[in-house]
């Protein structure tokens, strides 16, 4: 058995700067999410790959050979834009989700809130690794769509900026999801009801312009829809909508979302009784 | 100044359940402090409140004079804390465990990595550093969460039953560390079932039963509230009935054991006096409970006879 080594005198702790408390916490929050991604790399990396490796087997080179063109480009070039973002948005909803989440589950979670750090704090940590996630799977299903078409970077700004901040709404979006989660179903709802289905629909695999004037006005009240005509335009140089909105649409969402989450955890909303 | 001051803390549940009823409190810097009650008085909701993990209904909260509602995280940072549950993250490792929560704290890494070998080691859990939290047994993981508790090497530690499914030999080792540690300077605040770990280590202690403190003074005035206790003693000679003792009332356990109920005024000078007219000789003697499980069953049971 081990002999217990000298103790010091217990430091005062209060005596330590706020603001070097958030900024090592803020790092660590990273480190363990970072780790926690590389940790189970099997569920958090390999399965989007292959699902979008089916998307561009299936949509891609069978489907994508008939239909030709669509917006000026080849079908299978069209799609790759929104396939990446669909991952991007997935991947960081999940992310998040799941990792907040099964810290409520196991109360491991407690270890944070017992702490000095800020919310702002606890929140940034986690959308980073969730925009961590989005982009290290971005960046497989970019290698993978290289192999069925030529990708280029039209505007590598907007492409940067439009994925990152996207990443940034979904990873808060799973933020909320998980604070109001009680249970396993709780964390499944919205990736199946909500998101999946206003990711179809939201111009990942088609143009609105094909939609009738009614249909093209209802897809316009999809946010994702402008999340990935945005980062099509970065891409390709062609968008259904004016990337000024587009930009205005995600940066709404991200401040109202960062507002709701910062709120409900300053109540204590599925984190204290 | 105070390590803790709790002034008229009241907490309502959504159920309507009443689980503080405006309770003051207040610990001294450097005190090794018991808290202590049955279960369901309300002992884990104050800890919970003092640690942000419930919110109070009423009432305020100063940690080493740090108002938990105007400068909550200075307060926080005063404080580590051993809860009830477990509640460390299954899937990591217990080294990682406690680097991450030194970080949650500020602490830099070489230096948390230097505190995370020293208290590993002080608790016995240097050779399981690289092992899943799953992995540990139940002692080890609550031996863990100390380890965790200490990692920012807070000036308020709290314990909420630290002890239980520890074994005898590593919660004596575990005992030894905390009076250090208090000898040191850091004010230890201990709830436990185990009331004979109170009476040893605490100075000072609080019983609280349905939400109100019933109970506050220190360890030395509280014991001596207890006005009757019972000893046991082994005799040499073998009984076969319960000795006649003039004054004490005297059971017969086995043939070489008796139950004497011994009055606060009649001392044992007394007893012996008359257990030696009878020519008996006493091999050994111990209490039949503990001081402090005594009294603290007689305090509690009292409530509850006069809200009947």
């Amino acid at each position: 058995m081990a002999t217990a080594p000298p103790l010091s005198s217990p430091a005062t702790a209060a005596g330590i700067s706020l603001w070097r408390i958030n900024l090592v916490g803020l790092v660590t929050i990273v480190r363990k999410e970072v780790h926690r991604i590389a940790r189970i790399w099997v569920q958090t990396i390999v399965p989007p790959a292959i699902t979008m490796t089916l998307y561009f087997i299936i949509f891609g080179s069978l489907i994508g050979q008939r239909i030709g063109e669509m917006g000026g480009v080849p079908y299978t070039t069209f799609i790759a834009p929104g396939l990446i973002m669909m991952s991007v948005i997935t991947n960081s909803f999940g992310n998040v989700v799941s990792s907040f989440f099964s810290g409520k589950l196991q109360l491991h979670l407690e270890e944070m809130l017992v702490s000095p750090l800020s919310f702002t704090t606890i929140i940034t940590g986690y959308v980073i690794g969730g925009v961590v996630r989005g982009l290290a799977v971005a960046a497989l299903v970019t290698v993978v769509a290289s192999f069925f078409t030529d990708l280029s970077v039209a505007r590598p700004l907007v492409t940067l900026s439009v994925i990152v901040l996207t990443a940034m709404v979904f990873s808060l979006a799973g933020l909320m999801n998980a604070i109001f989660a009680k249970n396993f179903d709780d964390i499944s709802i919205i990736p199946t009801f909500f998101l999946t289905p206003l990711t179809y629909l939201g111009g990942v695999f088609f143009s609105i312009s094909l939609l009738s004037p009614f249909w093209q006005n209802v897809s316009l009240a999809n946010p994702i829809l402008y999340m990935v005509n945005a980062f099509r335009y970065g891409m390709l140089g062609s968008s259904d909508i004016p990337i000024g909105t587009a930009y205005a649409i995600i940066l709404t969402a991200l401040v109202a979302l960062y507002v709701a989450v910062l709120v409900l955890l300053r109540r204590g909303t599925g984190i204290r009784s | 100044m105070y390590a803790l001051e709790l002034k008229q803390l009241r907490k309502t549940y959504p159920s309507g359940v009443e689980a503080l009823r405006g309770i003051d409190l207040s610990v001294r810097q450097g005190d090794f402090f018991a808290l202590l009650g049955p279960n369901g008085a309300g002992k884990t909701t104050a800890i919970g409140i003092v640690t942000s993990l419930v919110n109070k209904s009423a009432g305020d909260v100063s940690v080493f004079g740090y108002d938990l509602d105007r400068q909550r995280e200075a307060a926080k940072a005063c404080i580590g804390v051993v809860p009830q549950e477990v509640n460390i993250n299954m899937f990591e490792k217990c080294w990682n465990i406690l680097i991450n929560q030194a970080g949650y704290y500020g602490v830099p890494r070489a230096e948390a990595k230097r505190r995370a070998e020293k208290y590993l080691k002080a608790l016995h859990l240097w050779d399981r550093r690289d092992k899943l939290s799953r992995t540990l047994s139940g002692g080890m993981k609550r031996r863990l969460m100390i380890a965790r508790a200490l990692i920012h090497e807070p000036r308020l530690l709290i314990l909420d039953e630290p002890t239980a499914g520890v074994d005898i030999e590593i919660r004596r080792s575990m005992w030894d560390l905390m009076t250090r540690i208090n000898e040191d300077g850091m004010t230890i605040i201990l709830t436990t079932h185990y009331l004979h770990e109170a009476e040893s280590f605490c100075r000072n202690i609080a019983i609280i039963d349905e939400g109100r403190i019933i109970e506050n003074d220190t360890m030395v005035n509280v014991v001596r509230k207890l006005k009757r206790e019972v000893f046991v003693l082994t005799l040499e000679e073998s009984l076969h009935r319960a000795p006649d003792l003039p004054g004490y009332q005297v059971q017969l356990r086995n043939e070489h054991e008796i139950e004497v109920e011994v009055e606060q005024e009649q001392g044992l000078n007394a007893l012996f006096q008359v257990i030696s007219d009878r020519s008996l000789h006493v091999a050994s003697m111990r209490t039949k409970s503990n001081r402090l499980e005594e009294l603290f069953m007689r305090l509690v049971d009292d409530k509850a006879e006069s809200v009947n």
